[in-house]
């Protein structure tokens, strides 16, 4: 029915009173209005939705809140460093890494997790490794240029 | 989503408690099949029992001459594991291709299985590896584990807590995925051991099969010319806007040459 669940969102820590079936992406947009976190095809393919929970990526529409007790959340609001931007969304912005947008937040978290596995993933690892995220613009050649870049920005600190 | 009681569960027990009070409960996992059915509202459980924070479930060890893992063992956990990766290569880079990397971050070995979906990978991996799936009740092999399309031998609030692989000298799983959704449209696992191959085929069928014809070829010789005359009658094969039966008969051949020749390498 419904619950109070505790857990930290962005180093925050939240005290959600939800229904039992709140998805986590619902609550991140609707009542802690970070709405970085997009919702594309809320059916787990496109990865606009895309979440870190204790520093994995996944996808926020096929969460439950109630889930996520006591985990730790990170979302693309908490990326940057306040207005200085994470090297990886710098990556994005130098390399012209999107277009409409709307699917970038979900990229910067997914290549975030890649490059904490693989530091100094190739043009092909970035790509496997997108399987999870789509960009309807279809502008993948400049989103795997950026994660490169980014991942290379990275290593160099 | 149909509205729901979301429980979680501390311990084996306790999720056993959970069921036996529940009026219509389902078991949550990762969640990655279940969640995206109940928001199409396919399916309208009273109580959702979370097992997925029960640690005892979770983790990877090396018994005597068997990989055993945890019902609740992630695909991301699987596919990184030096055990595995180590001991059975071929299981580690089946749980690498599962869905894509976000879900193999959140599903579980036990989820998958105890979903018996028609073209998941791991049936094929516990056929081919003589697995054997432990419960919160008895263990039960899996050649007598997957019964039809979404149906297992698992009883009503039976709970999988481990399985079991055996070690093969060589094996390989071979799969054409769909391009959209990954699942396997075919995917076939060939296992060597002394004295015997065995042969799984998920994605072509109902359910998971073994396909003894062609292990009884390459039992003899270990090649993947020992299956050119093997043919899959495709009359029982699944047909659907994805392949034909026929074209998955087809499939059914072309990875499992495939498979013995990754095997061999």
């Amino acid at each position: 029915m419904s619950e109070t669940v505790s857990f930290m969102v962005n180093g925050k820590s939240v005290s959600a009173d939800v229904e039992d079936r709140t998805l986590l992406s619902t609550y991140l947009r609707e009542n802690l209005r970070l709405t970085g976190t997009h919702i594309g095809c809320d059916t787990s393919q496109c990865g606009a939705c895309v979440v870190h929970v204790n520093g994995e990526s996944v996808k926020s529409c096929t969460l439950l809140v109630g889930q996520v007790e006591g985990d730790d959340i990170l979302t693309i609001e908490g990326v940057a460093d306040g207005e200085v931007l994470h090297p990886m969304q710098e990556a994005f912005r130098e390399n012209h890494g999107l277009q409409c947008g709307f699917c970038t937040p979900g990229m910067v978290m997914s290549a975030l997790d890649l490059v904490k596995r693989n530091p100094d993933p190739t043009e092909r690892e970035v790509r496997v490794w997108l399987e999870g995220n789509l960009c309807r613009c279809t502008g993948y050649h400049n989103i795997v240029k950026s994660i490169v870049a980014g991942a290379k920005s990275l290593r160099e600190g | 989503m149909y509205e729901f009681n979301y429980r979680r569960a501390r311990s084996v027990e306790d999720a056993a408690e959970m069921l036996a009070n529940a009026e219509d409960p389902k078991v949550l996992s990762g969640g990655m099949t279940l969640l995206p059915t109940m928001k199409q509202r396919l399916a309208q459980p009273s109580d959702l029992i979370d097992i997925s924070h029960i640690e005892a479930l979770s983790g990877i060890r090396h018994g005597d001459d068997r990989i055993i893992i945890g019902a609740l063992t992630r695909h991301a956990e699987v596919a990184a594991s030096d055990v595995v990766v180590k001991a059975i290569p071929a299981l580690a880079e089946l749980a690498n291709h599962i869905g894509d990397a976000q879900v193999r971050n959140r599903g579980t070995l036990g989820g998958s299985i105890a979903n018996s979906d028609p073209a998941a990978d791991y049936p094929a991996a516990l056929l081919a590896l003589s697995a054997e799936i432990t419960t919160n009740k008895r263990t039960i092999r899996a050649d007598d584990f997957f019964i039809d399309i979404f149906e297992t031998a698992l009883e009503e609030h039976e709970l999988v807590t481990s399985v079991s692989f055996a070690v093969p000298q060589c094996a390989a799983y071979m799969k054409f995925p769909n391009p959209a959704s990954r699942y396997a449209i075919v995917g076939v696992m060939v296992a060597k051991f002394a004295g015997q191959v065995r042969v799984a085929v998920t994605g072509a069928g109902a359910k998971a099969f073994r396909y003894e014809e062609m292990e009884q070829a390459l039992s003899e010789t270990f090649e993947p010319e020992s299956l050119a005359d093997i043919k899959l009658a495709d009359d029982e094969l699944n047909s659907d806007i994805h392949a034909s039966a026929e074209y998955r008969a087809h499939l059914v051949g072309v990875m499992a040459r495939r498979a013995v020749t990754a095997a061999k390498a």
